[in-house]
């Protein structure tokens, strides 16, 4: 049964995850203009954007494309409230899987070259970054012998101390769904554009609205999964996530943007490496070869 | 204030420009100027712009483009000629190629004067069409998807513009 706390738990999500989101990307923009050395704009810019854009008229390119953004909009929603409800994290996997999937085949449907080819890139980050993620699940259960989110919670000790090296494959995961360089490939923030934005090249008013409010959502998950390393203590747990944010910003404007090619050479090896060896030392210590 | 004009998002078209205006407007996004304090953005897409800046005088081929980007920006949306070259057609007016400035095709908001105009000017004019953004978004005017403007001069196909074939003598 479905308790009043549970669906109390899931709307005040619903509610405050785009908020926090929008916050951490105020901050974001802000952190990166000083670092460029600029002025930057308010805190609340990705607020004034988004109701910027709820205000403007929608240019259709055909009716599929929009029922994808609000699907794209859902399951990432759907995701958070997983998360906060402590849900199966496989499952969590699966929907955030759909949720990007969704995007893609709202680029593909258009027929504008430059979003094809921003959909063909977001396909080659999800073959890269995927793998990861699933070995992420694969550790939650080696740990806790479960794949619930709340067993998490529950633990004595934090997942960091048995999945350090995951943790920071973990990163190269969130540059890659904050849509930071050197990953930004299927589409990036304002000031660096790559092949006109993109995925989203063909959404404009309030369609464009649904994906940037879908982005705030991501922000926040990417945000919660890292501090899901700490979460016996929320404070650490929080800190550590804010300070992942810090690398990936610093990381943004100390980066190049590369190849797909070189991403997919670096997430296979390097990143997959990374997170595949704290799952063997992680399994050979559970069954005391090591 | 609402949202929108705290948040224009500019596109840049080049009509026909030296390229004098256009490097004077690309000095606004460095640290010196930093647009993006006043929440403006450069978008190289017309479908997520806000703010249309011109620079350059229209001639017969870019007439064509130009409208097209026009039509392409949702409503509300706002015209910015960026120099005396896109405004009247500067010093290549007399030009037997080129028709003037840019309101011989689109409906224009805002002329910033100058060859090149200043970057402080140029902010200002993007300003002050982020004030003009915010009274039509009110007002709920520009609304319309096909577009106001009733060009001047005749749009003519691509094809009948080329030169007519030499006779066989």
């Amino acid at each position: 049964m479905i308790s009043w706390d549970q669906v109390a738990i899931g709307a005040a999500a619903l509610l405050f995850a785009p908020i926090v989101g929008a916050l951490l990307q105020g901050v974001d923009r802000r952190l990166t203009a000083r670092i460029q050395g600029r002025r930057g704009p308010p805190l609340l810019q990705p607020f004034y954007d988004l109701f910027k854009l709820l205000g403007k008229e929608q240019l259709i390119v055909n009716r599929m494309q929009i029922v994808y953004a609000w699907l794209h909009l859902t399951f990432m929603a759907a995701t958070v409230m997983m998360l906060a409800l402590g849900q199966d994290s496989l499952m969590l996997l699966f929907v955030l899987a759909f949720s990007t999937l969704s995007l893609v085949i709202g680029g593909m449907c258009v027929r504008s070259p430059y979003s094809r080819i921003g959909s063909q890139r977001e396909i080659l980050l999800m073959v890269a970054y995927e793998p990861v993620l699933v070995l992420m699940v694969v550790g939650f259960y080696l740990v806790n012998h479960s794949f619930s989110i709340a067993t998490i919670w529950q633990a004595d000790q934090p997942l960091m101390m048995r999945l350090p090296l995951l943790f920071v494959a973990l990163l190269a995961v969130a540059a890659i769904k904050l849509q930071k360089s050197p990953f930004d490939l299927a589409s990036s923030h304002h000031a660096h554009q790559e092949i006109v934005k993109g995925i989203t090249i063909e959404y404009s008013g309030p369609g464009l609205a649904v994906l940037e409010l879908a982005h705030f959502y991501e922000t926040t998950l990417v945000m919660a999964l890292l501090a899901l390393f700490w979460a016996t203590n929320w404070w650490i747990g929080g800190a550590l996530a804010l300070g992942a944010y810090l690398f990936v910003i610093l990381l943004d404007n100390a980066c190049a943007r590369l190849t797909t090619l070189w991403m997919f050479k670096f997430m296979w090896t390097v990143v997959l490496g990374l997170a595949l060896t704290n799952i063997i030392w992680l399994y050979l210590s559970i069954q005391h070869i090591l | 204030m609402s949202a929108i004009a705290k948040s224009p998002w500019v596109v840049h078209f080049n009509c026909s420009s030296c390229n004098g205006c256009d490097i004077e407007f690309l000095a606004c996004l460095t640290p010196f100027y930093d647009v993006e304090r006043l929440g403006i953005l450069h978008v190289g897409n017309p479908k997520h712009a806000d703010v249309l800046v011109v620079t350059g005088s229209v001639n017969h081929r870019t007439a064509r483009v130009l409208k097209n980007v026009y039509d392409m920006i949702p409503s509300p949306k706002v015209v910015v000629a960026m120099g005396v070259c896109s405004s009247s057609g500067g010093i290549f007016a007399e030009g037997y190629n080129v028709l003037g400035g840019i309101d011989k095709v689109i409906p224009v908001d805002v002329f910033v004067p100058g060859c090149p105009a200043r970057p402080e000017a140029m902010l200002d004019g993007i300003l002050k069409a982020a004030a003009i953004l915010d009274r039509k978004a009110r007002e709920g005017t520009g609304v319309a998807t096909v577009s106001a403007a009733k060009p001047v001069i005749n749009l003519v196909p691509l094809a009948a513009d080329a030169a007519p074939a030499p006779a066989a003598p």
